[in-house]
């Protein structure tokens, strides 16, 4: 595996969306070509090399191909779009839309990130260790097609809207997470260790959430059915299941009508 | 104005007769001539295919709904924006393109002419500055009658004067072009969480039923002598076994004939045919009734009919059948958002995959290309998707590949998940016909102009006619080696010409052209009991006043073309 760093040198006065910055869009290219990689500031379309020095060719396939991103990123968006493999490390923290509609590869985020990242993902890994925004591993605005596959992992904490329309995948936050997680779920999986607060789960028709900590309030449309004992990241515990929400329609599956089903710790 | 003469460019014109010779076209002054000086511009058609301009009879394309449709689907817009560049403006949306994206793509593909096909009146002004901002294209708008309460008022006792009146106020005050109805009745019965599924089911409180209003606007129509026919959306849309409804409607129309100065024939236009042309009792046993509706159409000359094509797309559906929206969002579990037009209409809208890998799916599919495959007459079936209903209007250049060519249309077939069951189900594995240039140009040209009474203005290359004209990358002598080039060919024109001033070369717009709305104004007797109704409507029911309800003037219809009609002697 061939890797590319990229140090920012010249901050942009704008927001910089540097949606070429990932394995796919470097790959069999030299750094001087990679330099050459169109980035937006504002309307301005210019290019990656005005901002970042690049060092280091890049690998002949995505597959080849790590991205080391250094320096102050905070007031860049996009790093990771549309990703298919490969790895990419942010050192710094950088701002939305990390890893947005990635199918594969692995992105590790060393710092914070901002709203949006991985949504409407696929596929592939996104490792944080500071804290996410909100709507990580949601829908697109307006969508109805969440995360679908692959995995997340915050080591902090996560915002509000967290999985909105998920189908599919895992997403652990070690943290807290605010309001509004799983919202329209209808397939996938939350771990909360820390605390939830309100509106967990709401207008979920399938998937499944586990909280670890509190709830600030449940949604009424949850329905206490039992206790359960899990197995949860090699530590086990006991929990009281929930199912909902009762609100939604709710498919069949042989036979049975399927629920979300919502774990918390007791 | 400058002169142009498009030479050597194999020609298709069902005005003329003209079966691809090789001709030139002349244009001077904005239309079409004999002949021109010895300065004109020369435009080089050798090998290529020249044809009128296209017309487009029944699109969803400017107005409240359309916009409520971008408006609740960002998505449609994600990654399909394109930026400024050379004349166009920035433009974006799939399924329910911005206005500037619309004129700039039919203009493309060779389109110059095209209805918007349901304005709800009281959002007139909506419509037209929606209009207003699509460029290039010569549109018209249908305004809806179908669930009006004056027309349901006075079609209850049968009275066709104040009916034509009232409709004739209505498309001055709309600046509207047709009478159009959807879903008669049942739009008006969903206010009150029910339905019309047959011509037969009484609409709540106005004690009238669907095939009623249907005859009675037929012969408002007549009445008028406008220059489209009565253009409908009938009752029971899109269930399996609906094509029953669809001939019982049909037959509503025998024994009416036509009386326009317009060169019209029909009376009676049936809209997105395959959405009306389904048998079987549910959707496990759904199957084609393309057959029993294109015999029936075939065999009576008062009518003509669209397609509404699927193209197996992401899409957005939306029309004034509200109820219809609402069964589709439980079918589908999608958004659903609903409006209603006070006295005269509601509108829904649904977003809609159309999956290849579901059979329903591939046999509406089926469905939409077995109708125009059946259709004896070229001259009165057009091809379109019900934009965006069935598919966006940017997919006409593939509906032309699968009814050009059946090799096109197997290799599609052979595509699907369920291929066995769309063989079963239709008749689209038999059909060897291939569609013909000249047959195009009339389905898509001569056919739908005549059909909406501008037979004398476009869809043709006569003498005389608006010299809007489209030429083709593409070589009717050679053996078509691979059917995608159809597709290519079709979706990006060499030249094209709106009113005699080039608009596209090589595929990019090159001017904005000179737009205009069309409408029909058309003079009636003093009607005063009709004028009296509609100021007691606006004082006890509507939330507007009748001054703020006409669409008037420059800001809305900058650059009107009115058809005028005279009714005075009716
Ligand atoms: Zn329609």
């Amino acid at each position: 595996m061939e890797t590319v760093t990229i140090t920012m040198k010249n901050a942009p006065a704008l927001y910089l969306e540097a949606d070429n910055v990932s394995p796919d869009a470097f790959a069999g290219k030299t750094a001087a070509q990679i330099a050459e990689l169109s980035v937006h500031e504002g309307n301005t379309t210019s290019t990656l090399g005005k901002y970042f020095e690049v060092i280091g060719n890049a690998g002949a396939t995505a597959a080849d191909t790590k991205i080391v991103v250094k320096g102050d990123v905070k007031k860049v968006k996009y790093l990771g779009f549309k990703m298919t493999a490969g790895e990419l490390v942010i050192e710094g923290s950088t701002d939305l839309y990390v890893g947005a509609w990635m199918k594969g590869g692995k992105i590790l985020a060393k710092g914070n990130i901002e709203a949006f990242a991985a949504t409407a993902m696929k596929g592939g890994e996104l490792i944080v260790e500071g804290n996410a925004g909100n709507y990580l591993g949601a829908a697109y605005r307006g969508d109805w097609r969440g995360m679908s596959g692959g995995k997340i992992l915050v080591m902090g904490n996560a915002g509000s809207d967290i999985g909105m329309y998920m189908t599919g995948g895992e997403i652990i936050v070690n943290g807290n997470i605010d309001v509004h997680a799983l919202t329209h779920a209808e397939g996938g999986r939350l771990v909360v260790k820390g605390n939830a607060k309100s509106k967990v789960g709401g207008q979920m028709i399938d998937g499944e959430i586990i909280i670890f900590g509190s709830i600030d309030t449940m949604m009424p449309g949850f329905k206490p059915v039992s206790e359960a004992e899990l197995e949860v990241d090699g530590a086990k515990a006991k929990f009281s299941h929930f199912i909902g929400d009762m609100g939604e329609r709710h498919k069949k599956r042989k036979g049975q009508i399927v629920y979300g089903n919502l774990y918390k710790k007791i | 104005m400058s002169e142009y003469i498009i030479k050597n460019g194999h020609v298709f014109d069902p005005v003329q007769g003209i079966k691809g010779d090789k001709k030139d076209i002349s244009i001077k002054d904005g239309k079409i001539v004999d002949k021109v000086s010895s300065s004109a511009k020369v435009i080089d058609a050798k090998d290529k295919t020249v044809m009128a301009g296209a017309v487009e009879i029944h699109a969803h394309i400017a107005g409240p709904k359309v916009n409520l449709g971008r408006i609740y689907r960002p998505e449609d817009k994600l990654f399909s924006c394109t930026p400024t560049h050379g004349m166009e403006r920035m433009g974006g949306g799939a399924s329910i393109p911005t206005t500037f994206k619309t004129g700039y793509e039919y203009a493309k593909m060779g389109y110059t002419t095209a209805m918007e096909a349901a304005m709800p009146p009281l959002f007139s002004r909506h419509v037209h500055e929606e209009i207003r901002d699509t460029p290039i294209i010569d549109e018209g708008a249908f305004p809806v009658f179908g669930n009006n309460w004056f027309v349901m008022e006075y079609l209850k006792n049968h009275e066709i004067e104040n009916t034509a009146a009232y409709c004739a106020w209505l498309l001055r005050a709309t600046k509207g072009y047709a009478i159009k109805i959807v879903n008669p009745g049942g739009t008006e019965a969903w206010g009150w969480g029910l339905n019309c599924l047959s011509i037969h089911d009484p609409v709540p409180y106005f004690d009238i039923t669907p095939a009623e209003i249907i005859k009675g606007l037929i012969e408002a129509n007549e009445y008028l002598g406008l220059p489209h026919s009565m253009h409908i959306h009938p009752n029971n849309l899109g269930n399996p076994g609906c094509y029953e409804t669809t001939l019982d409607t049909l037959k509503l129309a025998e024994g009416f004939k036509t009386k326009n100065k317009f060169g019209r024939e029909q009376v009676m236009h049936l809209t997105h045919t395959q959405f009306h042309s389904y048998k079987g009792t549910n959707w496990g046993d759904f199957e084609s009734g393309a057959k029993e509706v294109t015999d029936y159409v075939n065999k009576n000359k008062n009518i003509t009919i669209d397609t509404g094509n699927v193209t197996l797309d992401e899409t957005t559906t939306m029309t004034a059948d509200g109820p219809f929206e609402h069964h589709l969002c439980g079918l589908n579990h999608l958004k659903w958002a609903n409006v209603d037009v006070e006295l005269e209409t509601a509108a829904g809208v649904v977003p809609y995959i159309y999956s290849p890998n579901i059979s329903v799916c591939a046999i509406q599919w089926a469905i939409g290309l077995e109708i125009p495959l059946m259709m004896k007459d070229p001259m009165r079936c057009y091809i379109t998707t019900d934009h965006p209903n069935a598919g966006p209007f940017t997919r006409y250049p593939r509906v032309i590949k699968w009814l050009m060519s059946k090799k096109a249309r197997d290799a599609q077939v052979n595509a699907f998940k369920h291929k066995d069951k769309v063989l079963s189900q239709t008749s689209i594995g038999s059909l060897d016909r291939e569609i013909s240039l000249y047959e195009l140009a009339q389905m898509t040209r001569a056919g739908p102009a005549k059909s909406l009474g501008l037979s004398a203005m476009c869809g043709g290359l006569k003498p005389g006619m608006d010299a809007d004209v489209a030429v083709y990358n593409f070589n009717p002598d050679k053996p078509v080696a691979n059917p995608d080039d159809i597709e290519t060919a079709f979706s990006r024109c060499a030249a094209v010409f709106k009113s005699g001033i080039q608009v596209v070369s090589n595929g990019e717009i090159v001017s904005t052209g000179n737009k205009r709305t069309l409408w029909v104004d058309v003079h009636v007797k003093d009607n005063p009991q009709v004028m009296r109704d509609i100021n007691e409507k606006f004082v006890k029911f509507y939330s507007m006043t009748q001054n703020n309800y006409e669409a008037l003037g420059h800001h809305f219809v900058p650059n009107p073309y009115a058809l005028e009609v005279d009714a005075t002697q009716a």
